[in-house]
């Protein structure tokens, strides 16, 4: 199996996994980082997201030949204690049901607000349309999502 | 009225305080009735060594003052771990902040109601919540009292401080101690509503701080020291069986440790428990089991299984044949008959019949299915995301032969539930699996597993027949044709029964092969839709105001004199008298198309109103207005979140969910041909609370139902049509505005 080099919220770190393993799993299975979750595998719910570089991708499908090099950000690693103003807006509006796609769409919501610090009513519906949360939270994380806008500013 | 449960509480029977071997006092109490009293904890006791034989909740209360609730009922996204410990807190009288909420594990003797479902949780625990908190509250102020030498009547107590008249201050922790020696009192004071500081005011999700950093909270989330993974290959279509596979492949990839198959002891189960059979498959499945979950799901992929055919083949085309034959036929179970109605519908002056179809629905929980088991000669150790503990618990130790006292089950945080958590397929896929390979193994579902080898809400239909005469409904008959269960409970009692002299529900089931179960509001989440929207049909061809014909009808029950009847005329009339104040109902300028409908299920009575615009063409829901009385709110935030959340849903699938077979084969497997509401597609949802002092019902379900039929209702109003079959989305050109809409 092909040993690869990774760079995970900062710490350097070598895996050894078939060729084909998607980045979700080596996360979770292998670092521990269980945080990144799976909802579909094939790139449609957006719960694996995590950042690439400062940019929101989706980890199923992305293998570890496609991020070596690269800087990886997952939840665990966007703030110590959940200081983010992202996850502090979240926090603050109470967005999770279940909780279970939260992580993806915090990650989703960071990488974009870092890009659009002033985002229209479309622009955050159109940032946030990839992710799947079958509570329907959607709401309250267009709120949130607002909310982290502002305390950006 | 009946909304109200009432309980009969002997303190002594359900609650036992004890003091702790590290200090401070702990409280067992059974938080539904009919648990066991048999109480047989000896002070001092180590916290740690408390199997939870005698009680299913526990409070502790530390010698720092720190409030630990261990809350016994799983969470799966609709709040009750925040929920049930806030009511506790509000009688202990402590401040929220020094509350520690804590999952708590199964009982599996003695518990009754641990069972997320039915939004009853919260309608259920209410005064055994109360009565614990305040009943604790009450011996810690006995003790204070008794080392004061005052009186207790004469101390006062705020957030964990208790005060004498002479201005001294104890706090709880300073005399738990104490406490714990006390005798249970018998008769304690509830809180007067008004007095409320916890309950009503806003609390956040008590794991929101684990949740928006990523800790593992999940089932998928759980690991032990060893573990390893299995995936299974499940027959593709339903009524298929295992004939022969072929694992070479498989079992020289990496990481992959063994592979086998599993069947016998679930196929014993379902002959000592048939009604089983009902969620489980009968043939044989072949598990990978490997290092890692995706070497686990790669090597499960190349597995070659053959399948025969072994019962019939069924396909959404037969269903649909079935379900038509069964309404027009007669092999009805009749569930409610008032007067008579063929004679109403000779007599009267006009006839609308209209048919409402839904097709299979998967619950698609975001988190997939999955379940951890370890099983030694000493114990079966089970852990995983499941909503009927117990029930589970049970099954595995009569299908592994092992005593209940062997079995420990604890529950993790769930990503979501909609009712697929309730049936624990999975728990006995984990258990046969460890049994066989006896290492520590989690079973994890892939996305197509879980929406492939589901138990999923049945195919229905619903046709409804209302005469009228002389300008008034005089008679209404409901029939329901479904796949393998019909309505059940109190449902044909639900509105409009009473209302209508001759009223009748019938319903005629099909029984098939095809797993299905409970999904988020049962029925109604369907009935509602047909109901409200054959409501408004009705009142068009009354040429009468749509709102004014439901109150009119409210107005027509006596709910008093029909013990059968749950719901409450008077709260119904005044939800809707709100809805149509706070959504401008009937006000709003013309290109705002409103769908208006009102529904009581799961004790709740619900008003919502949808407004649709027209946007590029297309008509687009913006905004549903909803207002809700729910008795007491106990935590209005999270309150509005599964409000906001089952009304979205309700959308969602009404608008979207679409699910079927073909011979046996389910026609989709992911969210890629599975389509879920997204951000775009969700309108933003406006609620009202009606304030009382009712005891408080569930949230979890009743805005769900209504939602689609008021979605229904707006785009017949921007539309034109009337829609009789979800999911809505399947007929684009009836979705088309009205002509003026185009050219304007
Ligand atoms: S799990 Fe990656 S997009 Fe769904
Ligand atoms: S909160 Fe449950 S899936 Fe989003």
């Amino acid at each position: 199996m092909p040993t690869y080099q990774i760079t995970v919220n900062g710490v350097s770190q070598s895996v050894d996994v078939a060729a084909d393993t998607p980045l979700l799993w080596v996360l979770r299975d292998h670092l521990d980082l269980v945080g990144t979750k799976y909802g579909c595998g094939i790139n449609v719910c957006s719960a694996c997201t995590v950042h690439v570089d400062g940019t929101a991708m989706r980890s199923c499908t992305m293998t570890l030949e496609q991020v070596e090099g690269k800087s990886i950000t997952t939840i665990e690693g966007l703030s110590e204690f959940g200081e983010h103003p992202v996850q502090q807006a979240w926090k603050e509006i109470d967005v999770p049901q279940c909780g279970y796609c939260q992580a993806g769409q915090i990650m989703t919501a960071s990488a974009f607000l870092e890009g659009n610090p002033n985002p229209t009513e479309d622009e955050i519906k159109n940032a946030m349309n990839g992710n799947i949360c079958r509570c329907a939270s959607y709401n309250r994380i267009y709120r949130a999502v607002e909310k982290a806008a502002e305390n950006m500013r | 009225m009946a909304t109200n449960t009432k309980m009969a509480f002997s303190r002594r029977a359900f609650m036992r305080t004890t003091s702790l071997a590290g200090g401070g006092m702990l409280i067992g109490f059974n938080l539904f009735q009919a648990c066991k009293p048999q109480v047989k904890i000896e002070p001092p006791v180590d916290l740690s060594n408390l199997d939870y034989k005698d009680f299913n909740a526990f409070i502790k209360i530390a010698e720092n003052g720190v409030v630990t609730i261990f809350s016994p009922n799983p969470e799966i996204g609709q709040g009750v771990k925040t929920s049930m410990p806030m009511i506790i807190a509000e009688e202990l009288d402590v401040a929220w902040k020094n509350v520690h909420v804590v999952q708590g594990k199964l009982d599996t003797e003695n518990f009754t109601r641990q069972v997320a479902g039915g939004s009853q949780s919260l309608r259920q625990g209410w005064d055994a919540l109360r009565q614990t908190g305040a009943t604790a509250k009450q011996m810690l102020v006995n003790a204070a009292a008794a080392r004061w030498g005052v009186e207790a009547s004469q101390c006062t107590v705020s957030e964990g401080v208790i005060t004498n008249p002479n201005g001294e201050t104890l706090g709880y922790g300073e005399v738990v101690t104490e406490a714990a020696q006390l005798e249970v009192p018998e008769n304690v004071t509830l809180k007067k509503p008004k007095d409320y500081k916890i309950i009503g005011k806003d609390a956040q999700n008590v794991d929101i701080d684990e949740i928006i950093t990523g800790k593992p909270l999940f089932g998928l989330d759980y690991k032990t020291e060893g573990m390893v993974y299995a995936a299974v290959v499940r027959p593709p279509a339903f009524g298929q069986k295992l004939t022969s596979f072929d694992a070479s492949e498989a079992k020289s990839m990496p990481g992959v440790l063994e592979v086998l198959t599993i069947g016998d002891k679930a196929r014993k189960l379902i002959e000592a428990q048939p009604n089983i059979a009902n969620i489980l498959s009968t043939s044989d499945k072949v598990v990978v089991v490997a290092k890692t979950t995706w070497q686990a799901f790669k090597a499960k992929e190349s597995i070659e299984a053959a399948w025969e055919d072994d019962v019939k083949m069924e396909s959404t085309e037969d269903h649909d044949k079935v379900m038509n034959e069964l309404l027009d036929g007669q092999e009805f179970n009749t569930m409610r008959e008032d007067g008579n109605v063929e004679k109403a519908f000779a007599e009267a002056d006009q006839i609308l019949e209209r048919t409402y179809e839904a097709p299979f629905l998967p619950h698609n929980c975001m988190e997939p299915m999955n379940f951890y088991a370890h099983i030694t000669d000493e114990k079966v150790h089970l852990v995983g995301p499941i909503q009927t503990p117990a029930w589970k618990a049970g099954a595995v130790s009569a299908m592994l032969d092992r005593k209940p006292e062997e079995i420990e089950l604890e529950m993790t945080r769930q990503g979501g539930g909609f009712g697929r958590r309730l049936y624990g397929d999975f728990v006995l896929e984990a258990a046969e699996i460890a049994d066989k390979i006896r290492k520590p193994v989690k079973v994890v579902y892939t996305r197509e597993d879980d929406m492939n080898d589901g138990i999923y809400r049945m195919a229905l239909k619903y046709r409804i027949k209302a005469g009228i005469k002389d300008g008034k409904v005089t008679a209404y008959h409901l029939k329901e044709a479904a796949v393998n269960s019909n309505m059940y409970g109190l449902i044909p009692n639900f509105f409009p029964a009473g209302a209508i002299e001759n009223y009748k529900v019938d319903a005629a089931v099909y029984k098939s092969n095809i797993t299905t179960g409970a999904w988020r509001a049962p029925y109604t989440n369907f009935l509602a839709f047909a109901e409200q929207s054959f409501f408004d049909e009705l009142a068009e061809l009354m040429d009468v105001d749509k709102v004014q014909m439901r109150i009119d009808l409210l107005k027509k029950v006596d709910a008093e004199a029909d013990e059968r009847i749950q719901y409450s005329p008077e709260r119904m009339i005044k939800v809707i008298e709100t809805a149509v104040e706070k959504s401008g109902w009937g006000t709003k300028p013309s290109n705002v198309y409103q769908g208006f409908v009102n529904y009581y299920c799961h004790n709740t009575h619900v008003a919502e109103v949808a407004d649709v615009e027209i946007e590029n063409g297309q008509p687009v829901i913006k905004k549903v207005t909803c207002v809700v009385d729910c008795g007491i709110v106990v935590n209005p935030l999270g309150a509005l979140n599964q409000i906001e959340g089952g009304i979205l849903d309700g959308i969602g699938h009404a608008m979207y969910g679409d699910f079927g077979f073909e011979n046996g084969k389910p026609l989709a497997s992911n969210y890629d041909r599975y389509r879920l509401i997204r951000m775009k597609e969700a309108p933003m949802v406006e609620t009202h609370f009606i304030e009382n002092e009712i005891a408080p019902t569930g949230l979890g379900e009743p805005t769900l139902p209504p939602a689609g039929g008021a979605v229904a209702n707006a785009l017949k109003a921007a539309t034109g049509n009337r829609l009789y079959k979800q999911p809505f989305a399947k007929f684009p050109e009836l979705l088309k505005p009205k002509k003026q809409e185009i050219i304007g």
